[in-house]
């Protein structure tokens, strides 16, 4: 299996995902400097990391998602190859249109890095189905836009097309939604899929919970087991 | 242009006359003006600061350059530094804390070092103040903006709040990296030849004369200091940090400095005088961002996220590439020289030229010194005011209290765990963070303790710096030196100068006799308005190493069933207790005096505890005393506990007492006849056992432990 982690000036989460990476699955990793046109090496999976690209100083991932690499990224995608953004990742994701929605500043207005639970809303996609549906797991969050937008009719198609991969969740009482979002997201959304179910954007940061001695849990280390099985099962593309 | 206008004194000014055999012109004498300033000289503390330990088992670099290194082991050094940047956060809260952060970043990428923590000292007014709530929000922000962005992790820090810093807050920017011992970087290995280059920002007219700004007390007129902040790009400073961190791992600089206080005069005349050489700067080379710039303004802008690289002629096109691929400003600027002089010349016209010495060693000032002469008030405490009626009310309001409350509201702005290191981050009494590629662990704690330098410089000093070793040693870590930020007043008040000069004897006696060597530092003078001056206020940041990071002995670790033990005295001193401020309004009374082979008897066992795991949770008494101190580790630990002990003298000093090397253990019941044994020859008692869901004290009082936790957590929530 083949990694490929895109840096854009202004990632600053690249090598901790390389880490992650690394150490569960197995693969082997490239990272890919943003003025790339193309991957070397044709990657299984790609991952757009955390970070604040170019700044954010347009809007979070917006010029990011102009970058030369991205339409490499696209082609990637569109092939069906595993595509996953993380926090200042999935703000790329939206920004190139490649998942539906925008992430808004939190309802705090301020920048929130705490550790989080989030439900395993459904399992009938590349990246959890090593879950079992409806497991709460725990990823550390850490951005300043994380709140989930979308208009409601967009909503409900995102909602009947079972794309929300992650939803903000209590751990005691295992309910999910808007009031255990700590951004103020829609419905409690913390990640989400396309239809295929090959690409995935989320805002808690899975590769924060992945080593045993850090501080930040091992709840990561499912998910990328999950990335794993998949591979397992369907093989490199 | 008179010399006074550049801030010398006449005795100054003759013996600058004197150093140059001419007098300067204006462009020379603006020169003079700043590097003589209180802020790039230091020329009121230097003969205090040497009397500083500074040698160690550990240390690589000590004080002289940008950062201090120390050696973690397996070829791993660790630079680090704190430095203040108090008066711009005064100013211009957000800008001026922001900055301080991308400072201190830059002196660890100038040790070669890549920056891998930071942590901030942050000094607030009454909480209840709308003008430090206000303050408070822009520095929090400031800080966050940029270290999160830089992608820096804020690992812990330490946040105080009294109304003697209503006007003038204090940030103290602390920052650490990791650097290979053979890829290590410095200011002093230029050689004659080799070429100068400006990297990164253009340079503008922000933040000029930062320097003579920040050495004199603030007035109304510094509300028109604005163009003296200067602005932060953290964006700009990740690329400088991954290009300088490329172009190090290429072997591509001879020599580096980054770009603080008087800009590009400081950087380029130290690197010049350390290296022992000389410079030729041609002021037409520098990049600019704004039309008709002054060369006095040029040299002495403080533009932020730039730095200043050393490259041999055989270099120059690699590092413009490696510039030109994160896209960052580059530029020659100079070469170095065999002259000694430090020379200007636009367009080929020489206009500045000085004995490169001049600019670094300015003549030392020696303050008088007297005792204040309400000292024996300061020191007098009244015991009949603060007797607890209700302990439970007070235990409640010392957890809830703005300085005892949970600053999680603070801290949850702060990214404390991107670079995927932090092993304790945050609300911990003790940071801890990988070496990277080994089990080690390197361990920082962070101290202050203003209240006790006023009631009683020389020993509140002291117990400030045992304070921040105690914290180590629990952990189970060896200390490895120290970094110290010097908050002071005006120097040129006799009473003033006393509480330095006492506050410094007492850091270097306590690491001196407690082997903890001071590696690097900052001080600030001049902290006070028209309204009154800030309590002295020298902080520390100690760092500790463990050869195995399984070896670290946490806090709030706690488990059902535990007995609790505490080491040391059953009781510290109220005097410039928390506890005694809250209940008298302003600090009285004296510290704990030192014992220094009372900490090293400390010391010993409590390494030896974490190392043979004889207990499952530790935590050093600090503000707040036993009580806070049992209570945080019950929050922490979220779970109950019995308390079972008598006072000595009364219940409130038993509760909340301070000082000494004292800790509070919680050990397994199998491991209890152990822990005994390591901790023979020093006090230790038990004192109650870890269980439930009640915090109870001897059949006296019983709280919830929901209500300690609602009080802890709301307490920093009011009206924010």
């Amino acid at each position: 299996m083949r990694t490929s982690v895109v840096v854009f000036p202004g990632s600053n989460c690249d090598r901790d995902v390389v880490r992650a990476v690394a150490d569960t699955l197995k693969s082997h990793v490239d990272m890919i400097w943003h003025e790339e046109k193309d991957f070397p090496e044709k990657p299984d999976l790609v991952i757009l990391p955390g970070g604040f690209s170019y700044g954010d100083y347009l809007r979070s991932g917006a010029m990011a998602a102009r970058s030369p690499i991205i339409e490499a990224v696209r082609t990637h995608a569109s092939a069906g190859g595993l595509l996953l953004g993380i926090c200042n990742g999935f703000q790329v994701l939206t920004e190139t249109k490649l998942l539906p929605g925008a992430l808004l500043p939190n309802t705090s207005l301020t920048f929130i890095c705490r550790k989080c639970h989030v439900r395993v809303e459904q399992t009938d996609n590349s990246f959890t189905a090593g879950f079992k549906a409806g497991t709460i797991v725990q990823f550390p969050i850490a951005h300043h836009e994380g709140l989930y937008f979308l208009p409601e009719n967009e909503l409900m198609e995102l909602e009947k097309n079972r794309q929300v991969v992650f939803r903000y969740a209590d751990p005691k009482s295992g309910e999910s939604g808007e009031k255990y979002a700590p951004n103020g997201a829609l419905n409690g959304i913390a990640g989400i899929c396309n239809r295929q179910g090959n690409i995935l954007g989320l805002m808690p940061h899975p590769e924060r919970a992945t080593i045993a001695h850090l501080n930040g849990g091992t709840d990561g280390v499912m998910f990328w087991n999950s990335i794993a099985k998949t591979f397992a099962e369907r093989g490199a593309l | 242009m008179g010399f006074r206008e550049v801030g010398l004194s006449e005795q100054e000014y003759k013996h600058a006359i004197e150093l140059m055999g001419r007098e300067p012109n204006d462009l020379e004498l603006e020169l003079i003006g700043v590097m003589w300033s209180e802020h790039c000289s230091y020329k009121s503390t230097r003969p205090l600061l040497r009397t500083y330990p500074s040698k160690g088992r550990y240390v690589l670099q000590g004080q002289g350059e940008n950062a201090g290194v120390v050696d973690m082991g397996e070829g791993w050094g660790f630079a680090f530094k704190v430095e203040s940047h108090n008066h711009p956060s005064a100013v211009a809260p957000f800008q001026g804390a922001a900055t301080g952060v991308g400072g201190i970043i830059r002196d660890i990428i100038a040790m070669g070092a890549r920056p891998a923590v930071s942590m901030d000292g942050l000094f607030f007014g009454d909480p209840e103040n709308r003008k430090t709530q206000n303050l408070a929000k822009g520095i929090v922000e400031g800080i966050g903006a940029y270290g999160n962005a830089v992608g820096v992790p804020i690992v812990g820090g330490k946040t105080f709040y009294s109304s003697s810093y209503n006007d003038n807050p204090l940030v103290n920017a602390f920052s650490a990296g990791f650097v290979r011992i053979d890829k290590m970087a410095s200011s002093q290995t230029a050689k004659p030849g080799d070429y100068a280059l400006l990297l990164g920002s253009k340079t503008g007219r922000d933040g000029i004369a930062g320097a003579s700004f920040a050495s004199r007390e603030l007035d109304e007129d510094s509300r028109a200091s604005k163009p003296q902040i200067q602005i932060g790009d953290p964006f700009e400073e990740k690329l400088l940090i991954e290009c300088c961190m490329d172009l190090l791992d290429k072997n591509l600089i001879a020599s580096m400095q980054d770009m603080g206080a008087a800009g590009i005069l400081s950087s380029s005349s130290e690197i010049a005088h350390k290296s022992g050489c000389g410079i030729d700067i041609q002021v037409q080379k520098i990049p600019l961002r704004e039309k008709d710039m002054a060369p006095w303004e040029i040299f002495l802008s403080e533009s932020q996220e730039r730095m200043l690289l050393i490259v041999e002629q055989e270099q120059i096109d690699a590092v413009f590439a490696m510039a030109k691929h994160y896209g960052l400003d580059c530029a020659i600027v100079g070469i170095m020289t065999d002259t000694h002089r430090y020379k200007v010349f636009k367009d080929e016209k020489l206009i500045a030229d000085l004995p490169v010495g001049i600019l670094g060693d300015a003549p030392e000032i020696y303050w008088t010194s007297q005792i204040p002469a309400d000292i024996e008030e300061r020191r007098a405490l009244d015991l009949s005011g603060l007797k607890t009626c209700s302990p439970e009310k007070d235990l409640l309001s010392m957890i809830g209290c703005a300085n005892g409350a949970s600053k999680h509201r603070i801290w949850e702005q702060y990214d404390s765990m991107v670079q995927l290191h932090t092993i304790a981050g945050p609300g911990n009494p003790v940071a801890a963070v990988e070496v990277p590629e080994t089990r080690r662990a390197c361990l920082l704690t962070m101290e202050a303790e203003p209240f006790k330098c006023w009631t009683d410089p020389y020993s509140g000093a002291c117990e400030t710096m045992a304070l921040s070793m105690r914290g180590l040693w629990a952990a189970g870590a060896d200390i490895l030196g120290m970094t110290n930020c010097l908050n002071f007043a005006s120097p040129e008040y006799p009473e003033k100068f006393y509480e330095l000069k006492e506050c410094i004897r007492g850091l270097a006696d306590t690491c001196r006799e407690l082997d903890c060597p001071v590696v690097s530092g900052n001080v600030s003078l001049y902290n006070e308005t028209a309204e009154g001056r800030i309590y002295p206020t020298p902080l520390v940041v100690t760092a500790g190493i463990l050869t195995d990071r399984d070896q670290f002995l946490a806090s709030g670790t706690a488990r059902d069933g535990d007995i609790l033990y505490l080491a040391g005295s059953l009781e510290g001193s109220l005097g410039a207790s928390r506890y005694q401020e809250m209940k008298n309004g302003r600090p009285h009374g004296m510290t704990v005096s030192p014992d220094s082979e009372k900490e090293k008897k400390f010391r010993d066992r409590a390494v030896q505890t974490a190392r043979s795991k004889a207990a499952n949770s530790v935590r050093i008494i600090s503000g707040g005393g036993l009580a806070s101190a049992l209570a945080n580790e019950a929050i922490a630990s979220d779970i109950g506990m019995e308390i079972a002990i008598e006072p000595e003298t009364s219940l409130e000093a038993l509760m909340f007492s301070e000082g000494g090397a004292r800790a509070i253990y919680a050990v397994q019941p199998d491991k209890a006849h152990a822990f005994e044994n390591i901790w023979k020859g020093f006090p230790i008692r038990c004192i109650g056992r870890i269980y439930g869901k009640v915090f109870e004290w001897n059949g006296k009082f019983s709280i919830p432990l929901d209500d300690i936790k609602t009080a802890f957590s709301c307490g920093a929530n009011r009206d924010k």
